[in-house]
């Protein structure tokens, strides 16, 4: 018994109906996306070296105590004196752009959920479904819609990262507890004001756990995504590759797990509530030494 | 009770879960309890056929055991749950038939509400909490920050402001509570089980605050309790409820007196009569009494209690207003020491110490007393005529007989 079932030629033929009639969308998606990718990295990359150290440095040292912004400015003179640096930017910029974009969305959808078991019912196997998918096959769509280059890697990114900010965020207000939410109606809360009062900020805790984890693997996707030219460290690596260059493959490496490093700590600090201002941080450091 | 201004009306209240609730009504008027009627339509009766007034200025206590349907019945007053059927008139206007939005203003304006585990915004400080239903309400800076802080002041927790809700012991987050109650200046405080979260000693202390408050100002407050003693502490009036139905409505004292049915009276086995009942709904006047008058001197009142078999005898007036108690000792001693000014001696030979109380002291005050004296309580009304007394026997009596 033999058969054959042509899903690949649908496929294919869907994409080309998309394609035909949709322009105007991936255009669109092609320039918001493409702008903001591209007027960051420009930012990132326009700033001296010294003063993006210098700021996240500061957050660190804020956020998470001397030592960690001791450890973090050795790691990022290292990623200078590796020659990193731009490569590292351009990753970051990736990054950053495409958590944003993906936040925008994951965020409101994650509230829906929350209020609509319907709306839970039917995203929660596509997120199951996206997050079992290879990260490389959100490659392909992304190359075929967009050609090579930033956009596409972005965009791939952006679909890749949604899912973990969407279900936290959804399980974040689900969470809230009852009473708290009676006692805001009970004073006349609007739905919004409910919202935004109330579910919203004891949420929070359980958003920026999504936004982390969104951050993370952003930064895993826009590595996977240089081989469709995406830039940046993700670059580095593909070239070590390529080449079998062992010391440049481990430099991009290295470069990827400081960045993550860096990110994953400063994210997961905003998680958790407010520790002392900067200031009473700068004061305790020179008041005793 | 006096005419009074009728502020919350509740008719006909129904709310009943499960779909098509329609089916349970027939049932319920066959009498069927709300078992019964689960079994047979699996729908669940929160609460059946309620109707009550709240007065103006009362503590109108809802009492209940848990599953009773009492905090579903508050939920309705401001539509945290929605009523089957039925109307809730506030002011005369029916919250039950009201747009979104006016319910809203209702809520913001003329009703707040105290919650069980307190529902404190753990990331607000305490300042902020107790302006939360006027920053919901859209007044903000100064006026906000202005009438949050009054409320604190009213809840002793001023010095508090700035601190999280986290931080405060239990009894100080439900002043938090309480605070953000007050604050919207509410015409009507539904309090749900406010204080049973609390310690005993906490609770008392609580219920104590809250009767003060009232005394400053008489606020509407409806407060759901599963806690006889709290209720007959704090309650003008107590509807208890059983199985979704309102069994009775009515006076502490009155609900004591006359339990409606067997239920009712189950639940009061428990309660301590003592503070409950007043010294005039014990009081008896079968007490030799001595009008004071200008023939009669220690001599005739002693002749009196030697002729009734009686250890003392209640001086009163013309006017029946108490003067004080002799006994046939003291009667005996001022005799001896006075030879012929008959007049002043009755004076005399009244007992140190034994004063009259007045038939509204609980008999939990009377207590001492009742130990301390030989001599039978004198009770008087408030314009101090003498109403009778309570003697030891009659004390023990009352205790046996409700306990």
């Amino acid at each position: 018994m033999s058969f054959t079932i042509p899903l690949g030629q649908w496929v294919e033929s869907f994409v080309n109906f998309l394609m035909d009639n949709f322009t105007w969308l991936f255009d669109f998606i092609s320039l918001v996306v493409g702008w903001l990718a591209t007027s960051l990295e420009s930012l990132l990359m326009g700033l001296p070296a010294w003063i993006m150290i210098a700021v996240i440095v500061l957050l660190s040292f804020w956020r998470l105590g001397w030592r960690y912004a001791l450890v973090f400015l050795g790691t990022l003179l290292l990623l200078v004196g590796m020659e990193m640096w731009d490569a590292t930017m351009s990753t970051l910029a990736l990054v950053l752009a495409s958590t944003v974009a993906s936040l925008v969305v994951a965020i409101p959808m994650g509230i829906w959920m929350a209020k609509s078991d319907t709306v839970e019912g039917i995203v929660r196997p596509i997120l199951d479904f996206m997050q079992t998918m290879p990260p490389f096959v959100y490659l392909i769509p992304a190359a075929m819609f967009f050609g090579l280059g930033k956009v596409p890697g972005a965009v791939a990114t952006i679909t890749f990262c949604a899912p973990p900010a969407v279900r936290l965020t959804n399980l974040g207000i689900r969470q809230v507890p009852k009473e708290l939410r009676e006692a805001g109606m009970a004073f006349g809360c609007t739905g919004m004001q409910l919202l935004r009062k109330v579910e919203i900020p004891i949420a929070m805790p359980s958003i920026m756990a999504g936004i982390n984890q969104n951050i993370m693997m952003a930064l895993s996707m826009v590595v996977i995504a240089s081989m469709i030219g995406a830039g940046g460290l993700g670059n580095v690596v593909l070239s070590g590759i390529q080449r079998m260059d062992i010391g440049l493959g481990f430099e991009g490496g290295l470069g990827v797990v400081i960045l993550a490093i860096i990110l994953d700590r400063l994210t997961q600090s905003f998680g958790q509530g407010q520790g002392p201002s900067l200031m009473t941080r700068l004061k305790n450091l020179f008041g005793s030494s | 009770m006096e005419e009074q201004n009728a502020k919350v009306v509740v008719k006909d209240l129904y709310k009943i879960f499960g779909p098509n609730p329609e089916r349970a009504y027939e049932l319920i008027e066959q009498g069927k309890t709300k078992d019964e009627v689960l079994e047979e339509t699996g729908l669940t009766i929160g609460v059946q056929k309620a109707s009550f007034d709240v007065y103006e200025g009362e503590i109108f206590v809802v009492m209940g055991l848990s599953g009773s349907g009492k905090s579903t019945l508050v939920r309705m007053l401001n539509r945290l749950i929605e009523p089957t059927s039925g109307n809730v008139y506030l002011e005369g206007k029916d919250i039950a038939k009201m747009s979104k939005e006016e319910l809203i203003d209702i809520r913001r304006k003329k009703m707040s509400m105290v919650f069980q585990s307190f529902a404190l915004m753990p990331h607000m400080s305490v300042l902020e909490n107790a302006g939360f239903g006027l920053e919901v309400a859209g007044i903000s800076g100064q006026e906000k920050q202005k009438r949050a802080m009054s409320a604190l002041e009213q809840v002793g927790l001023k010095a508090y402001a700035h601190s999280y809700p986290q931080e405060l012991s239990g009894g100080m987050q439900q002043r938090v509570g309480l605070a953000r109650g007050l604050a919207v200046d509410p015409t009507i405080l539904l309090m749900d089980e406010a204080f049973s979260a609390l310690d005993p000693l906490i609770r008392t202390e609580m219920q104590d605050e809250l009767i003060k408050l009232q005394q400053e100002s008489q606020r509407t407050v409806v407060f759901i309790s599963h806690d006889l003693d709290e209720a007959m502490r704090i309650g003008d009036r107590i509807a208890i409820m059983e199985g979704g139905r309102i069994v009775q409505v009515g006076t502490p004292e009155g609900i004591l007196k006359n339990p409606a049915d067997e239920y009712v009276r189950a639940f009061f086995r428990g309660v301590d009569p003592t503070s409950v009942l007043k010294a005039g709904d014990v009081v008896r006047d079968n007490q030799v009494t001595i009008i004071r008058h200008r023939g009669g001197g220690p001599r005739a009142a002693l002749e009196r209690l030697m002729d009734q078999d009686r250890d003392f005898g209640y001086v009163l007036d013309a006017d029946r207003k108490f003067l004080g108690v002799v006994s046939v000792e003291s009667l005996r001693t001022a005799i001896e020491e006075a030879g012929n000014d008959q007049d002043q001696t009755l004076q005399k030979a009244f007992l140190e110490n034994v004063q009259s109380v007045t038939t509204d002291t609980p008999m939990q005050d009377i207590l001492p007393f009742i130990t301390e004296w030989d001599c039978p309580v004198p009770v008087v009304d408030e314009k101090g005529v003498y109403q009778g007394a309570v003697s030891k026997n009659r004390f023990l009596k009352t205790l046996k007989r409700e306990g």
